[in-house]
């Protein structure tokens, strides 16, 4: 029998502090059932004595102090996962909204996971073809990365995460692989349209999802990623599949964090944010990753807006200290009409130098991505230079650049919606581009591959 | 860590918040000191006592622990194994064999598990450098072994043994088999291969030396410009992704220290792996060995309990300084010493201590201080006077990058060279990403007279004109901005093209390239010297009336371009360049006269 207490004696934001309890241990799950015989679930996150401190996942609106009923069930919060759960939709708790039969799990696994530990990871290596060219030539995407996309309100995130999702491939295989995408308050438009996209393209047989919108309770947004990545989990290491997570607004999630911190009222750190956000935000995406002898793997696409823009707000900032990488989303480039607004420059994807090359992609690749950075780069500082000088302060080999960073943005970045580009026509573009720059200034790429790609493009 | 004594079992939890626990009945309970929490038998460590109450830092995930459950104290303080076997070795922040627990546990890490850091079994070959009736002291070699093919492992008298030698073995030992019995004032004692030794507590040397031997790295940014001593101090301060890691994985790879402990403090975990898989494959360049015979890692990812992470600095260096004290030269990476400090806060906040500058505690600076006075040069205990160095080198993590930071400021307030990345230079592909212009190094007097005898009596004139023009770049860049380049006289817009080679040619250096990785100061020397040979005849040539544009486009530069893929056996090809740099702008001068 598990006991009930009705000793509620505080609440604040979602917190409750239950009194008089005995044998509660930090982090298990507790019901809550209303006078209206709801039950909200919540998570212990302190316990002094006989009393406990409870996060509520659905909040505290009609709460009452002397009428709630609170059980403790003695274990974490846990998914049950089973294969059935693809093509699934849930809530962010994991329970089926779709309307489709319960699951009958094979096993429940706690949601917190435990930390891979690092002599069992496997070295991400294999490249992903998104069909991007930004992505691919640029700042490539490997097998078990977590590479996040930095975003801002309005920009078309959701567009760029789909097209990812629906193209994305490693070349010359033919796996099993799944997509897990995990919504975290966004709008009901926004989580809509994946879920079409997802219909559309049939990619809604191999996908699970966990939908949390903007009305739905904030602090259930907690557990949402963590349910996402414990099915992950199971699939890419017990199922041997392939799988690519999408985690989306991390921005609300952590603003969720910090919503259960000023109710703490712990000392803030930067911008109301807890101090043990890094901590917090790298048990979600360390989750990403390959293991030794395990044929799956865990790809993570988390996006998140920037508030502001601001690349340096805490949410961005910790997640840059964090993942392998980051495609920044650029409003310029948004406004000019190009999409993907990739920026390049300040982009990065740290695992790019062991997916890429002979055997992998193509032999020039390399090359040609440092070689296109630098001419964009100096493309860019010329047409700064313009802006204030005038056009005429311009050295005739400045205009050069000036023309070819122009160009670079209106074929090489932008491209359709639909639009799947092989590696090879990737590079290619990247190479006919750069004979906009006379061959000496080439300076990046091996003399051996400007004769052997350099000519044939001119063709 | 085996369970040492315990204390009768009155002692309860009475709170559990996150990683902090609090006990009542602990009247034996020491301050640091080591206790097993709960059923599971957790580990943590008391860092406050208020009468009978302790907290305790727990360096295990505590979820599913309550009041009531039993606390246990060892009534011995968070201590490292040492002895042979170290070596190539990979572990959490309190020592725990990650390798091990993967061989036990699976591919992740569990709870409860306590395995010894120094294994127990294997038999070394011990050489005995003593004999019956030698007098010796702490710190005095006793024997050695041999721990890799890399490493030759010196068995030390341990601290507070002085005394006769009455036994010494000779042969295939356990770390735990007695090789030695030593006459004291106190009794015989017995002296075995595994040491222990409580991490916060400095290892005792006999005397600090000022540095004088540069700890080449093979970065030229770093060597030339702002060289680090070996017993010295460094920081690398950047935002994300501005190169902190990929410097401190060449260093560890390619410096000249004889043994590199590697700190991976809350960071991911696919860097260890990549530190795990190259390692073994990447060869020392003198012996053509692995460089994993010569590393120990530390790993306590992000992920892993955040007490730990504030132990593992801890452990690293306690490792390092115990190889220091055999005569050695050792490198300490710690990666990032900021997500060290935010451990530190996090326990502190929930200590509910007075917060101090963006809720660090007031206490950061000291203990930044305490961690970086570890380094040094020193003679070591012992009667022999032998000489050791620990170098200590700190990435930091500063938000958005502000070096305002307090972690950056304490930082830079405790060690001698600062690396100051920059994101402005990582978009542009300038990598390694160390603005020269704001680094700093305090260690160029010291080594000034080392680099001069080895190298080249003129090499830190050549280094401080260099530094001279690229300080002129910068002044000159401005007025660039403001009016054009036409505005700068010939001379000056050489200097500008100096100053983009010097950027270009030297300064930028590639951490995937299989000859840049590493550049030897020889090769270092030669290439600053093309460099700046070209410079002063170019001057002397425009004084001749050569125009500019001609010094520009001289054919030697696309040589100079390449020099960075010269390789170490290929030096020769330097005289060349010189040679066809003189004689391509000498046909220049005489056409002209
Ligand atoms: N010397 C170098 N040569 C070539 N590329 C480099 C070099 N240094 C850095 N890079 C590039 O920059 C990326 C980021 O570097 P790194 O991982 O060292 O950043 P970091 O400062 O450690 O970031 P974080 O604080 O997030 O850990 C690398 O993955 C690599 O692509
Ligand atoms: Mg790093």
């Amino acid at each position: 029998m598990v006991k009930e207490y009705l000793t509620i004696s505080h609440i604040a934001g979602p917190l409750i502090l239950v009194e008089e309890t005995s044998g509660i241990t930090y982090g298990e799950i507790a019901e809550i059932e209303l006078a209206t015989k709801e039950v909200r679930r919540g998570k212990v996150l302190e316990v002094t004595g006989d009393k406990a401190l409870v996060q509520l996942f659905e909040g505290t609106t009609g709460l009452n102090v002397y009428q709630a009923r609170v059980r403790f069930l003695g274990k974490g919060i846990e998914l049950g996962v089973s294969t059935d759960l693809l093509g699934r939709i849930f809530d962010g708790l994991g329970r089926p909204i779709d309307g489709g039969p319960k699951i009958i799990p094979e096993k429940r696994i706690d949601i917190n996971g435990n930390p891979i530990n690092p002599t069992a990871r496997d070295y991400p290596t294999e490249f992903i073809q998104t069909g991007i060219s930004a992505i691919d030539g640029m700042n490539t995407l490997v097998r078990g990365q977590k590479l996040p996309i930095f975003s801002g309100a309005g920009l078309p995130h959701p567009q760029i995460a789909a097209q990812i999702a629906r193209q994305a491939r490693v070349l010359g295989k033919e796996e099993k692989f799944a997509v897990i995408f995990a919504a975290m308050g966004i709008t009901f438009e926004e989580a809509n349209y994946f879920i079409t996209d997802f219909r559309r393209t049939g990619a809604i047989e191999r996908a699970v999802l966990f939908v949390n919108l903007a009305d739905d309770p904030a602090i259930e947004r907690i557990a949402t990623p963590r349910m996402a990545l414990t099915c992950a989990e199971y699939l890419a290491f017990e199922k041997d599949m392939h799988v690519l997570v999408i985690l989306t607004d991390m921005t609300n999630y952590a603003n969720a964090l910090r919503e259960i911190s000023a109710a703490r009222k712990e000392v803030p750190g930067r911008r109301g944010y807890p101090g043990y956000m890094y901590t917090d935000l790298s048990t979600i995406y360390e989750r990403a990753g390959r293991i030794k002898g395990k044929a799956g793997s865990i790809t993570q696409i988390p996006i998140l807006t920037m508030p502001e823009d601001d690349k340096t707000h805490p949410i961005p900032d910790l997640t840059g200290y964090i993942t392998e990488g980051q495609i920044i989303l650029s409003r310029p480039l948004h406004r000019k009409g190009v999409y993907p607004p990739i920026d390049v420059l300040p982009s990065l994807s740290r695992l790019k130098e062991k997916g890429v090359g002979k055997d992998k992609t193509r032999e020039d690749h390399g090359d040609v991505t440092n070689q296109l950075f630098a001419c964009y780069a100096r493309g860019k500082e010329a047409k700064e230079l313009a802006i204030i000088l005038g056009e005429a302060a311009l050295t005739e080999l400045d205009k050069l650049y000036a023309k070819f960073s122009d160009k670079f943005e209106e074929e090489f970045l932008a491209q359709g919606e639909e639009e799947n580009r092989s590696i090879e026509e990737t590079l290619d573009l990247g190479w006919k581009l750069l004979t906009i720059i006379p061959t000496s200034d080439l300076k990046r790429i091996r003399d051996e591959y400007i004769k052997k790609y350099l000519k044939q493009s001119n063709q | 860590m085996e369970r040492v004594t315990t204390s009768p079992t009155k002692a309860r939890i009475i709170k559990v918040s996150g990683p902090l626990v609090v006990a009542e009945g602990m009247e034996k309970a020491r301050m640091y000191d080591m206790v097993r929490v709960g059923r599971m038998g957790l580990i943590g460590e008391i860092i406050e006592i208020k009468e009978d109450k302790a907290s305790i830092q727990v360096y295990e995930e505590t979820s599913g622990l309550g009041p009531g459950e039993p606390v246990e104290t060892t009534m011995a303080p968070l201590s490292v194994e040492l002895g042979p076997g170290l070596m190539s070795g990979i572990y959490d922040g309190i020592q725990r064999p990650l390798d091990i627990i993967r061989d036990k546990t699976g591919s992740y890490i569990t709870r409860g598990i306590t395995l010894p850091a120094v294994n127990r079994r294997k038999k070394w070959d011990f050489v005995p450098l003593v004999k019956k009736g030698d007098k010796v002291r702490a710190g005095d070699i006793l024997g050695t072994v041999q721990e890799t093919p890399l490493v030759i492992h010196k068995v030390l008298v341990p601290t507070g043994i002085e005394g006769e030698i009455r036994v010494i073995k000779k042969g295939k030992f356990t770390v735990t088999q007695t090789i030695a019995k030593v006459k004291t004032v106190s009794g015989l004692k017995e002296i075995r291969m595994l040491q222990k030794w409580p991490v916060r507590m400095e290892r005792m040397v006999q005397k600090k030396l000022p540095p004088e031997t540069p700890l080449v790295t093979g970065q030229r940014v770093i060597d030339t410009f702002f060289p680090v001593a070996k017993g010295g101090t460094a920081c690398i301060p950047g935002p994300f992704g501005s190169g902190k890691t990929v410097i401190l994985h060449c260093i560890a790879a390619w410096a000249d220290a004889q043994i590199i402990v590697y700190i991976g403090c809350g960071e991911r975990g696919n860097e260890m792996t990549d530190v795990l898989l190259e390692f073994p494959k990447l060869k020392d360049p003198k012996t053509g060995r692995p460089l994993i015979e010569r590393t120990i890692m530390i790993a306590n990812t992000s992920n892993m309990p955040v007490a730990a992470r504030e132990a593992s600095i801890y452990t690293g260096i306690t490792i390092a300084e115990y190889y220091r004290d055999m005569g050695y030269n050792v490198a300490v990476m710690a990666d990032s010493t900021s997500r060290w400090a935010e451990a530190l806060r996090e326990i502190s906040g929930r200590l509910e201590e007075m917060p101090g500058e963006e809720g660090y505690p007031a206490y950061l600076g000291t203990r930044i201080a305490e961690f970086y006075e570890r380094a040094g040069r020193v003679i070591c205990q012992g009667t022999k006077n032998r000489e050791g160095t620990l170098t200590v080198m700190g990435a930091v993590s500063p938000p958005g990058g502000d070096l305002s930071d307090p972690v950056v400021q304490a930082t830079l307030r405790t060690v001698k060279v600062f690396w100051a990345l920059e994101d402005r230079l990582a978009y542009m592909r300038h990598f390694p990403a160390i603005n020269w212009l704001n680094s700093y190094s305090l260690y160029l007097d010291n080594i000034e007279g080392y680099l001069g005898k080895e190298i080249a009596s003129d090499w830190m004139k050549l280094r401080n004109i260099a530094m001279a023009i690229l300080q002129e770049e910068d002044s000159l860049q401005e007025i660039v901005r403001l009016v054009g380049r036409e505005a700068l006289s010939s001379r000056e817009q050489l200097v500008l093209e100096t100053s983009k080679s010097i950027r270009e040619d030297y300064l930028m250096q590639d951490a995937f390239h299989e000859i840049d990785v590493y550049a030897p100061l020889a090769k270092q020397y030669r290439m600053l010297r093309v460099i700046l040979e070209l410079h002063r005849s170019s001057k002397h040539a425009l004084e001749k009336e050569v125009p500019l544009e001609k010094l520009l486009t001289l054919k030697v530069k696309e040589r100079i371009d390449r020099m960075k893929y010269i390789e170490k056996k290929n030096m020769k090809e330097f005289d060349s360049i010189e040679k066809e740099l003189k004689r391509e702008i000498e046909s220049l001068v005489e056409r002209k006269e």
